[in-house]
C-alpha cells in the first residue's frame, strides 16, 4: 500500500458570504515535494493555506492532510502537525527567541530538556547558532534574522508539513536570495512537504519543484518551473512579464 | 510647625485613620480588579455584550461621589453606614478606568499575533494565557494605577458616612474652620496617593521590562507579586481596624455643635457606665444620621425637635414646642426609636447679618431686612435651601426678595463668607460660637416663622432595653445645657480651636454630678 499524499484539495470552493474566493480547486502535494503557488493580491493564496490547517473550512469540497479530511482532525492536533510561517512573521514580543521557538514543543508537552536541545538544534539549522540569539528579544533582530526564527518556530515540533505565506516578502533582494538558498539546504536535510504562496514568480521558481498559478479562484496552471515559463496562458504570462522585463533589461541595457 | 505638633499629639489616631484609608482603597481596588478585568476582557472579546457594561461604568463615573453615597445609603447589603457603603462606592469609581484599559490593552494586540497563536495550535485558553494576557497586562496595570489614585481621593469623602479614613480630619477641619486639621488629613492623603502611584508605576515598569526582555515566567512572577503585595497591604489594614462588637455607637451630624453634643453623649455614657462607646461623629446631614439610626449603624444622636418634625417626618410646621415633642415622640416610637429628654437649649435657625449693617441700617427683626435685601445676596446651607421650614417658607413669611439667587454654601464656611462680605445675609445656628467671634447680629423672628428646635437625643429602643444604664446616664443631662453653655462650647471649638473632647470634659467637670 502506498503512503497517502501529504495534502489533497478535492474540488474546494470558498465564498465566505461574498463572491467566490476559490472555485473548485483540485491540488495534490506528494510527500516531500515543494509546491509554490503564485497569484496576485486577493487571488486566494492565504485562504489556501488556512484551509490546510483548518483556520478556515471550505464551503464545498474537502481537504485531506496525511489522508485524513481536516474536519476529522482535532484542530489543535492538526495545527501542531502543520508548521506555519506567517506573512507578518508575528514573533511574540514578550518571549525570547528560544521561547518563541519552543511554543509548539511546549504545547505538545515535551519535557524541558528535550525542548532546550531542540531549540539549539533549530538555531544551528537556521544559521542563528553562533551568538546569544536564544536569549534575545524579537525587536533586537534584523528582518532576515526574524524570518529565520519564524521558520525555526514552524519547524520546532518537526511537523511533516510546512506552510509558508509570503515568507520573505518584507526582505531586501539580497537577503531574500540568501533565505531561498538556506531554505533549500534545510529542505535537503529535513525533507518536509512544503506549500508556499507568493506573488513573486521569481521566488516561486527559486523555491518550487512545481509551481502553480492561481487566478480567478482556480488553478490556471500547475507544472514544473520550466513548463510554466513557456506557458502561453495569458493569466500565467501576466505574472511572468515582470520577470522577463528584468531579464531583458539586464541583457539589452536600459530600455 | 502646628501641623507636625498636631500629628505628634494625634499619632495613634492618625495611624488608625491612615490604616482605614489604606484598607478602603486596597479592598475596593482589589475588588474592582477582580470584577473589572474579567468584564474588560469580555467586552474586548464580545463588543456587543461589553459595550453596555462599559457605558454603565461611564455613567457611574459621572455621578458625584456624595450623591452616590446618598443613593446607596438606604439599600440593603451594600448600604448603611461605615466601610461597606464606602467600599461599594469606591469599587464603582474604580471600575471604569480598569475596564477601559483592559479593553484597550486587549484591542492593542496585533491581530497577526493572535493568528500566529492559533496557527501554532494554541487553544483559546492557551492563547489567552500565553499571548493575550501578558501583552495586555501593562495597560491593565496602568488602569489599576489610575483607579487607585482616584480611590485615595474619593476615600476622603468616606468619612461623611462614618467609614473613617483621612477624610475625618478634612471634614473635622472644615467644620472647625481650622486649616491645620484639614491639612493633617489632606497631606497624608496626597502622600498616600503618590506612594500608591509610585509603587504601581514600578510594578507596571517591571512588567513592561519583563515583557520586553522576554520571559513570560517573569511577567507572571511580577504580576503575582504585585497582587500579593496589594492583598498584604489590605490585610495589614484590616488588622489595624479591628471592629468592636458590643459597644454603644454615638453619631452626630457634620457641624461643630453636633460634634460637641456627640462628645457630650459619649463622655456621659463613659463616665456613668462601664460600656464602651464608639464615636461616629461628623456624619453627613439629617438624612444620613436618621438612616444610620434606623439601620442600626448608630445607636443614638442628638436631633432638633423642629427638624425631626419637618425634615424627618415631613409634617407641617408647628410652633408649640411641647406639641412638637409629643408629635415626634409618637412617630419615633413607631419606628422603634425612643425620644429622650430635651437637653435644655434650643438651636433655632438664626438669620444673621454683619453687626455694622445691623447698626447702620437699624435692623432688629427679619422683617426689617426686606428692604435692603433687594440689593443683597444671601448664603444658605444646602438643607436650608431645600427644607419646607427653610428658605422658601421664610421668603414667603417675610416677603424677602434678594437681588440675586441665594448661594448654596457649606455650613462651615457660611459665617466667614458673611464676615468677608461675600454674602450679606445668612441662615446660621443660633448657638454658633462664630456669631460672637465675627461680630454678627441675629435678626429676631418676630413673626414666629421658625418652629422650635429643642435639642433632644434619639436612641434605638433595643439598645436602651439591653443597656438601661444608658438611659439613666443620659437622664442626668436633661435640661442641663443652656443656650449660653452651648454657644460657649461652640466658640471654644470654632474660634479658640480647642478639641471638642476637651471642651466637653471641662463642661462636665465644672458641674456637679
Amino acid at each position: 500500500m502506498t503512503e497517502p499524499a501529504a495534502i489533497v484539495f478535492e474540488r474546494v470552493s470558498v465564498a465566505r458570504g461574498g463572491p467566490p474566493i476559490l472555485n473548485g480547486v483540485d491540488l495534490t502535494l506528494e510527500r516531500g515535494e515543494t509546491v509554490a503557488l503564485v497569484g496576485r493580491s486577493g487571488a486566494g493564496k492565504s485562504t489556501i493555506l488556512k484551509l490546510v490547517n483548518r483556520l478556515l473550512t471550505p464551503d464545498a469540497g474537502r481537504i485531506l492532510v496525511s489522508g485524513r479530511p481536516t474536519t476529522e482532525w482535532d484542530p489543535y492536533d492538526l495545527r501542531r502537525n502543520v508548521g506555519y510561517v506567517l506573512q507578518e512573521i508575528a514573533l511574540f514580543p514578550h518571549m525570547s527567541i528560544a521561547e518563541n521557538i519552543a511554543v509548539v514543543p511546549r504545547l505538545r508537552g515535551w519535557d524541558e530538556g528535550k525542548v532546550t536541545a531542540r531549540v539549539r538544534e533549530l538555531l544551528e539549522l537556521t544559521g542563528l547558532g553562533g551568538s546569544d540569539f536564544a536569549i534575545r528579544r524579537p525587536h533586537e533582530l534584523s528582518g532576515g534574522q526574524r524570518q529565520r526564527v519564524g521558520v525555526a518556530r514552524a519547524l520546532a515540533a518537526d511537523p511533516p508539513i510546512l506552510l509558508m505565506d509570503e515568507p520573505f516578502g518584507a526582505l531586501d533582494p539580497m537577503t531574500r536570495r540568501e533565505m531561498h538558498e538556506q531554505l533549500r539546504r534545510i529542505q535537503e536535510q529535513v525533507r518536509k512537504t512544503i506549500l508556499i504562496v507568493t506573488h513573486d514568480m521569481g521566488e516561486a521558481f527559486a523555491m518550487g519543484s512545481r509551481v502553480g498559478v492561481l487566478a480567478d479562484g482556480a488553478l490556471a496552471a500547475l507544472d514544473t518551473p520550466r513548463a510554466i515559463a513557456r506557458s502561453e496562458d495569458p493569466r500565467v504570462k501576466g505574472l511572468l512579464a515582470p520577470l522577463f522585463e528584468a531579464t531583458a533589461a539586464l541583457q539589452g541595457g536600459a530600455p | 510647625m502646628r501641623l507636625i505638633a498636631f500629628w505628634r499629639s494625634h499619632a495613634a489616631e492618625l495611624a488608625a485613620l491612615l490604616g482605614q484609608h489604606v484598607f478602603l482603597v486596597g479592598v475596593s481596588t482589589l475588588a474592582a480588579v477582580l470584577i473589572g478585568v474579567p468584564i474588560g476582557l469580555l467586552a474586548a472579546k464580545r463588543p456587543r455584550l461589553g459595550a453596555p457594561v462599559v457605558w454603565l461604568a461611564n455613567v457611574a463615573q459621572t455621578i458625584p461621589s456624595l450623591a452616590m453615597f446618598g443613593f446607596l445609603l438606604p439599600l440593603p447589603f451594600v448600604g448603611g453606614l461605615g466601610a461597606r457603603v464606602a467600599i461599594t462606592v469606591l469599587v464603582l469609581y474604580a471600575l471604569l478606568p480598569i475596564i477601559r484599559t483592559t479593553v484597550a490593552g486587549m484591542r492593542s494586540i496585533d491581530a497577526s499575533l493572535v493568528e500566529a497563536g492559533l496557527a501554532l495550535g494554541m487553544t483559546p485558553g492557551q492563547l489567552f494565557r500565553r499571548v493575550e494576557l501578558p501583552l495586555a497586562l501593562p495597560s491593565i496595570v496602568a488602569g489599576i494605577r489610575v483607579a487607585t489614585v482616584i480611590g485615595v481621593g474619593t476615600a476622603t469623602i468616606a468619612a461623611a458616612v462614618g467609614a473613617g479614613g483621612l477624610g475625618e480630619y478634612i471634614f473635622r477641619g472644615l467644620s472647625m474652620v481650622e486649616p491645620t486639621v484639614i491639612l493633617a488629613g489632606a497631606v497624608p492623603a496626597a502622600l498616600l496617593a503618590l506612594t500608591f502611584d509610585g509603587g504601581l508605576m514600578l510594578l507596571e515598569r517591571g512588567i513592561r521590562r519583563a515583557i520586553e526582555s522576554g520571559g513570560s515566567r517573569r511577567v507572571r512572577t511580577i504580576a503575582i507579586a504585585g497582587v500579593l503585595a496589594m492583598a498584604a497591604a489590605a490585610g495589614v489594614a484590616v488588622a489595624i481596624m479591628r471592629p468592636d462588637a458590643d459597644v454603644i455607637r454615638v453619631g452626630s451630624k457634620n457641624f461643630t455643635e453636633q460634634i460637641v453634643l456627640g462628645e457630650l453623649l459619649a463622655q456621659t455614657i463613659e463616665r456613668q457606665t462601664d460600656l464602651k462607646v464608639e464615636r461616629r461623629l461628623n456624619l453627613g446631614g439629617t438624612f444620613i444620621c436618621d438612616q444610620a439610626l434606623r439601620s442600626g449603624d448608630i445607636d443614638l444622636y442628638v436631633e432638633y425637635s423642629g427638624t425631626a418634625l419637618t425634615a424627618v417626618f415631613h409634617q407641617p410646621v408647628e410652633t408649640d414646642p411641647s406639641r412638637v415633642l409629643d408629635a415626634i415622640r409618637q412617630r419615633y416610637a413607631q419606628a422603634g426609636l425612643t425620644l429622650l429628654e430635651p437637653l435644655g437649649f434650643e438651636n433655632t435657625f438664626a438669620i444673621l447679618v454683619r453687626g455694622q449693617d445691623a447698626a447702620s441700617l437699624k435692623l432688629t427683626t427679619i422683617g426689617d431686612a426686606a428692604g435692603p435685601a433687594r440689593n443683597w445676596r444671601a448664603g444658605f446651607g444646602y438643607e436650608f435651601l431645600q427644607r419646607a421650614d427653610g428658605y422658601p417658607g421664610l421668603a414667603k413669611a417675610y416677603g424677602l426678595q434678594f437681588g440675586s439667587p441665594p448661594r448654596a454654601m457649606d455650613l462651615s464656611l457660611i459665617y466667614r463668607a458673611l464676615a468677608d462680605r461675600q454674602v450679606d445675609l445668612i441662615a446660621g445656628d443660633a448657638t454658633s460660637g462664630l456669631i460672637d467671634a465675627y461680630g454678627l447680629t441675629m435678626l429676631k423672628d418676630d413673626r414666629r416663622y421658625f418652629p422650635p428646635y429643642d435639642a433632644v437625643p434619639v436612641a434605638r429602643r433595643g439598645m436602651l432595653l439591653a443597656h438601661p444604664q444608658v438611659k439613666d446616664a443620659l437622664a442626668t443631662l436633661a435640661g442641663k445645657v443652656t443656650v449660653a453653655d452651648m454657644r460657649r462650647m461652640n466658640r471654644a471649638v470654632d474660634a479658640e480651636h480647642q478639641e471638642p473632647a476637651a471642651v466637653v470634659r471641662a463642661f462636665l467637670q465644672a458641674r456637679p454630678r
